[in-house]
């Protein structure tokens, strides 16, 4: 069952596309990962799932309700931090999950706040006030704020940033445990693959808006395929030829250029193949990770 | 909505700057008691010039009651400025600071947020008048004592017996807060449409002293618009001070008389409001959340 | 007329009646009608009064208030407001009653009589002889047949003058009234719209009132005198 479901959505401000028809679907338990560089649209994806900007256009239902019509019954179940960890300088951890305590339907006990704080880690800190925080103790208390009404999904945007890699390290046994043991469904955003990969098992790549590709990460991520960059003459031309052949399932969707995700054996055979078919080839190159697909669609635009 | 309320007053409550409107208020009143107590005679004196000329005035003048209306006349001017300090940030603020995502991506609507904040922001008022009137009223009548509250206004003196004054305090408050609270809804209106606090507190003190000088201003091209001013309306508090006379020219105690304009003022005050928070929700409501 | 002519102005009432009379007494030559005046008042030793006073003034809004008033021979007297601000004609009480009871040095002449209020009354000029006296003619209407002064009107050298016009009732025996005016010009009163901080539209009502009444009374309605039943001198 798909916990959120994102259909053709697109944000404008004036006019600039910040999202451009984007759509994906979330399962129940998995940990889905978002992926895309600073200003690809990440964090307007995510306030449009959390109600916070309204879409120019599209439709994002969450446990199968639209979010604008149910917002609230929507939003009971779901947790999340959005951007930096902004808090009250003013109060300590613990009245800060005092507070959003509050603004929760559901009970929640003085035990389940010191359950929260011990699983972020910010145990012994609790009474401190926010001011004297880290940067990385604030991104715990933000989770923490995420999950203290125990919700069933939990969105997680950047939740990394600034922290240590012991930091990095917890955050990441965290979410796997989140989605394992408690079986929640956890969307978690990153500008790097290398935090991604680890967690997530489905992985999305955005950018400027759109989506570049979207896959299980184990395939994405699979050794045994390589991601090839065919570049010809004539790419609307050879990409009918794909479409066509046997390796249109190997296809990788993308705004410019024809990038496969290929076993290394077969490809020699795509290359004999398309010669056959009279594409004029100037190449193939071969990428040796998602993350220097990743990296090359980035620093293409 | 309660636990709503609950928080965003604790929110004001903990926060130091919310301290420093009590404080300066405490501070203007205790200077000018301390100066009304030691000096306060030759300002009396200076006041009852005109009629010294006529006649002699036996009784304690300076007393409570009337160095509450001297101080409610100085600082019923100040006072929104204030509230501005506050109400200019309640949303803004959040704004700036992040946390108005976090606030608003919880299962409550913004309109209920947005309604919250302008009522805990509305206790915050309350509760400064009623430090006011606290330190105004009841800490004057302590330490000048009481008697008839001997009033010179403009073109005429009122003298209104001791035991019929009390009550006109009680209704001056009320009506104060009619008038504050009309500055915490302007200020909430325009905090609802920045990103930072500075702009909106600005923006709400410059409205209020530019209207507040168009209503002072006896100039024919103002007097047109001045009624529809809520400037001019929040210092009709003055009214519930002015008493009516009997064909022979005796003060009816008990009487107020311009019972009508204070029910104006309070109903035009009233739609500011009203419409001040409306225009809040509704913008609050299409903003999309980019803090 | 200039209203600061009141400083030394006299008083509100009987008493400054019978102090005048008190002290008419002591001289040699007085007119025989005045004489009978003031062997009536001399029965007063003391009083408190209880009264209601209205102040009369266009730029005075004040409701009715409660008075005591306390006389003591020769010539102690005090108003006192029951808690509250009073407003009394300027120059104060006993000044003013010194400033005539120290008027040893006068001539009587008789200014015949006059219907007053269906009464017909004796009119009896005072004049000074002493020329540092600060009032240059008082005028006194009285009752041949019951010996009470209605009315006085005494014009000061500077100060302009003033009025009292009295009515009696149960006290009649004594001399004493039972209610007393007082009437004195005013003067202008205003004060700049940035000292009282009122800024909103002048009322054209109080205006024209203000205008139209420039003459102000005190006027004191008495219930009962307490005579002769001794007064502390430290009410005065």
């Amino acid at each position: 069952m798909s916990v959120i479901k994102v259909q053709h959505i697109s944000k404008h401000f004036g006019s600039l596309k910040a999202v451009d028809d984007l759509s994906f679907e979330v399962q129940t338990g998995q940990v889905f990962g978002f992926l895309g560089q600073n200003g690809s649209g990440k964090s307007t994806t995510i306030r449009m799932l959390l109600s916070l900007i309204h879409p120019s256009s599209g439709s994002i239902e969450i446990f199968g309700q639209s979010i604008e019509k149910n917002r609230a019954a929507i939003l009971e179940q779901v947790g999340a931090i959005i951007e930096r960890p902004d808090l009250y300088p003013y109060l300590s951890a613990k009245e800060h999950l005092q507070l959003f305590a509050k603004v929760r339907k559901q009970k929640i006990t003085a035990n389940a706040i010191d359950e929260t704080l011990v699983k972020v880690g910010l145990a012994n800190r609790a009474n401190d006030k926010v001011q004297t925080f880290s940067l990385g103790m604030k991104q715990r208390l933000g989770i923490a704020i995420a999950l203290v009404h125990n919700p069933s999904l939990i969105i997680l945007d950047e939740p990394t940033n600034g922290l240590d890699p012991q930091g990095i390290a917890d955050i990441r046994e965290l979410i796997k445990k989140l989605a394992k043991e408690e079986g929640k469904t956890v969307f978690v955003s990153s500008h790097l693959l290398s935090e991604i990969e680890q967690v997530a098992n489905q992985i999305l790549i955005i950018h400027q808006g759109k989506k570049m590709v979207e896959g299980v990460t184990k395939e994405l991520l699979d050794p045994q395929k390589r991601i090839v960059q065919i570049k010809t003459m004539d790419d609307a031309g050879t990409l009918q030829v794909i479409v066509a052949g046997s390796f249109s399932n190997y296809l990788l969707p993308r705004k410019e250029g024809i990038f496969l995700k290929i076993p290394t054996y077969e490809i020699p055979l795509l290359n004999e193949s398309l010669i056959k078919a009279g594409v004029s080839l100037l190449g193939i190159e071969t990428k040796n990770s998602l993350e220097d697909y990743f990296l090359q669609i980035t620093s293409n635009a | 909505m309660w636990s709503l309320i609950n928080v965003e007053l604790y929110k004001i409550f903990r926060r130091p700057r919310t301290y420093i409107a009590f404080g300066a208020i405490a501070a203007l009143i205790v200077v000018i008691q301390l100066g009304l107590k030691i000096d306060g005679n030759s300002y009396a004196a200076f006041l009852m010039k005109d009629i010294n000329d006529t006649l002699t005035v036996d009784g304690k003048v300076l007393n409570g009651y009337l160095i509450c209306y001297i101080l409610l006349q100085l600082l019923l001017v100040h006072v929104p400025l204030l509230v501005a300090l506050i109400a200019a940030d309640m949303i803004s603020g959040e704004a700036n600071l992040g946390t108005l995502r976090l606030l608003f991506s919880t299962p409550y609507s913004r309109t209920h947020w947005v309604l919250a904040k302008f009522i805990a922001a509305s206790v915050y008022t309350i509760l400064l008048l009623i430090w006011l009137a606290f330190l105004a009223l009841f800490v004057s009548m302590w330490v000048f004592g009481t008697d008839d509250l001997f009033l010179m206004k403009s073109n005429y003196v009122v003298l209104i017996q001791q035991n019929d004054v009390l009550w006109r305090y009680v209704g001056a408050f009320v009506f104060a807060s009619f008038s504050l609270l009309t500055v915490t809804s302007l200020g909430f209106l325009m905090s609802s449409m920045a990103n930072n606090s500075i702009g909106p507190i600005v923006g709400t003190m410059s409205a209020i002293v530019f209207f507040t000088i168009l209503s002072t201003l006896n100039i024919p091209l103002f007097t047109v618009i001045k009624p529809y001013l809520f400037t001019t309306h929040m210092n009709n508090w003055k009214e519930f001070f002015d008493i009516k006379v009997n064909a022979n020219n005796e003060a009816i105690t008990g009487s107020v008389l311009n019972i009508p304009k204070i029910k104006t003022s309070l109903i035009v005050l009233s739609l500011h409001i009203i419409l001040f928070v409306s225009a809040s929700i509704i913008i609050i409501k299409k903003k999309d959340i980019l803090s | 007329m200039n209203i600061k002519n009141y400083k030394k102005i006299v008083v509100v009432g009987g008493w400054f009646i019978s102090s005048l009379i008190i002290s008419l007494t002591t001289l040699a030559q007085t007119d025989p009608l005045i004489e009978k005046v003031a062997q009536k008042l001399a029965l007063v030793n003391d009083y408190v009064a209880e009264g209601v006073m209205k102040t009369d003034v266009s730029f005075i809004k004040a409701s009715l208030g409660k008075v005591k008033v306390y006389f003591k021979k020769p010539n102690l007297l005090k108003v006192k407001k029951e808690g509250g601000i009073s407003l009394l004609p300027r120059g104060g009480v006993s000044l003013t009653i010194n400033t005539l009871l120290n008027t040893k040095q006068y001539t009587t002449i008789a200014g015949g009589t006059q219907l007053l209020n269906g009464k017909n009354l004796t009119v009896i000029k005072l004049i000074p002889t002493d020329d540092n006296l600060d009032w240059v003619i008082s005028t006194l209407w009285i009752d041949p047949i019951d010996a009470l002064v209605y009315k006085t009107a005494t014009t000061t050298k500077e100060n302009g003058s003033y009025e009292i016009t009295m009515q009696y009732g149960d006290y009649a025996k004594y001399g004493l009234a039972s209610k007393i005016v007082f009437s004195f010009n005013t003067k202008d009163y205003k004060l700049p719209n940035g000292i009282t901080l009122e800024f909103g539209d002048e009322d054209p009502a109080a205006k024209q009132k203000a205008l139209k009444n420039k003459k102000g009374t005190i006027e004191i309605t008495y219930n009962n005198y307490t005579i002769n039943k001794g007064v502390p001198n430290t009410i005065f």
